[in-house]
């Protein structure tokens, strides 16, 4: 007779990192040169600017399994097209704040401004994130059970 | 018939024998006194069937962007909350305003008939409006309400009786000012701790059957192509479930008119599982409102709204979200 183990796995979160192209995705780069460490599982997603991400993208990042979102894009002003941030500044203030209302933890989604030159405070901004949503534990509220069952398959 | 209906059916009269335009936008006797339906006239003869009583609460403003592809000059009437939704097309380059007669009329606030059904009241033939009561007659008899008691959710909180456009008006009675207190509804959600919103989003969410009315009644939703026409996701019209759909659904279509939204009030008034969306286009306005100004759009036919514009000292998202932060 087969003896049956149950396996538990540990869950380990998954956050996901939307990083504008001119600022902060080479600000992870400079965390990376300089051996500073963030959490291995944020998983980066390179955009051309911050305003580039859709407000159903955050919702997509959540269905297929996301626990936390965070966008990071060049402070104010900075911008390498000039007045992107701006917008996404107004629309992911709507969007968050509008998750939240749903019932949606606020702690789950942020956005920080963090530049190429930033190495040290996009690792700090990653930690921090990674433990916020280490404590809330997994998103139950913004899930697609289908799609978590093919994922965990 | 009451004046006002009288006053229109002239006015619509005139209008189409004099061939000052081809066609009239107005509503339509149903099968029923209380379910008159948008309808467009286009000869005199016609204009026998058009009515105009305490349930033509539909907006007819945006029956103007198929109408118009056809060519032709339209009269149109709008009740004062029309006019606003007519004005955010014009911005929108959804109707060209040139071609459009707008007939701006009374509006006393419209009655829902499920309020009505609910008390007792059936086979409803006729309403009589009375000041602040509304005589109900039907088939078994009639009885007396108070307006509140069966006015549109939409109408309960109306936003002002003030006519953002008109070429012509319409008005017998004058028009009261509703005592406004429509984020009422929204601060009553916001006092809650998120678990508690989450149950009540949920439960009234998972009563969705995606039969798309509150978007395809909206006036700010006129995209050709809508990303939720997607006939390979096979949620069309399903059963009615808890799941991420919804809620997907329902944040997207908000967001969507976020900004343009002009608190018609249409989404919440027909959907047939009455969930109650316009808490959720109220919420948008709200943070609008206190995070970059108070805003109302459709105020004019041109001009910015507030997510395609923004100032260098706007929110963090952060702050936004905690609610720590107002606009100056």
């Amino acid at each position: 007779m087969q003896e049956v183990t149950e396996q538990k796995k540990e869950y380990v979160p998954t956050i996901v990192a939307f990083c504008c192209n001119w600022c902060s995705y080479a600000g992870a780069d400079l965390a990376g040169s300089s051996r500073l460490t963030y959490p291995a599982n944020v998983k980066i997603i390179r955009v051309p600017c911050s305003c580039r991400v859709n407000p159903m993208f955050v919702l997509k990042a959540f269905q297929r399994g996301a626990d936390g979102v965070i966008l990071c894009g060049c402070h104010p002003g900075d911008c390498h097209y000039v007045t992107g941030n701006y917008y996404t500044r107004r629309r992911m203030s709507l969007l968050f704040s509008f998750l939240n209302y749903m019932g949606i933890e606020k702690e789950r989604t942020r956005v920080e401004w963090v530049s190429a030159a930033e190495g040290a405070k996009f690792s700090a901004v990653m930690n921090d994130f990674a433990k916020k949503i280490n404590e809330l534990g997994e998103n139950k509220r913004l899930q697609d059970l289908r799609v978590k069952e093919e994922r965990d398959e | 018939m009451n004046k006002v209906e009288e006053l229109i059916v002239k006015r619509a009269r005139e209008l189409l024998s004099s061939k000052e335009v081809d066609k009239v936008i107005g509503w339509k006797k149903g099968e029923f006194y209380f379910d008159p339906s948008p309808a467009v006239f286009t000869s005199e003869e016609e204009l026998k069937d058009f009515v105009y009583n305490g349930f033509c609460g539909a907006n007819l403003s945006k029956y103007l962007v198929q109408e118009l592809k056809k060519g032709g000059k339209i009269a149109v009437f709008l009740k004062p909350c029309d006019t606003y939704s007519f004005n955010e097309l014009v911005k929108e380059h959804r109707v060209d305003k040139n071609a459009v007669k707008v007939i701006a009329i009374e509006c006393q606030g419209k009655l829902d008939i499920e309020k009505i059904k609910e008390k007792g009241v059936s086979a409803v033939t006729e309403t009589e409006e009375n000041g602040e009561e509304v005589i109900v007659s039907s088939l078994y008899g009639s009885a007396k309400f108070r307006k509140e008691e069966v006015l549109l959710e939409k109408c309960l909180t109306c936003k002002s009786k003030k006519f953002a456009v008109a070429d012509e008006t319409i008005v017998v009675n004058e028009m009261k000012e509703t005592a406004n207190d429509r984020f009422s509804g929204v601060e009553e959600l916001e006092r809650m701790s998120e678990e508690e919103r989450f149950a009540f989003w949920k439960g009234e969410l998972s009563k969705c059957i995606r039969c798309n009315a509150c978007r395809n009644v909206c006036p700010a939703c006129t995209c050709v192509k809508c990303v939720f026409d997607n006939n390979a996701s096979g949620m069309a019209t399903k059963a009615p479930a808890d799941t991420f759909e919804e809620q997907m659904f329902h944040i997207i279509r908000a967001y969507h008119v976020a900004g343009r939204c002009t608190d018609c009030g249409e989404c919440s008034r027909v959907c047939p599982q009455h969930i109650p969306l316009h808490l959720l286009n109220r919420k948008f306005i709200k943070d609008i409102n206190r995070l970059y100004g108070d805003f109302q759009a459709g105020e004019a036919d041109e001009g910015k709204n507030p997510l395609i514009e923004y100032t260098e000292k706007d929110a963090d998202p952060t702050a936004a979200v905690n609610g720590e932060v107002r606009h100056a």
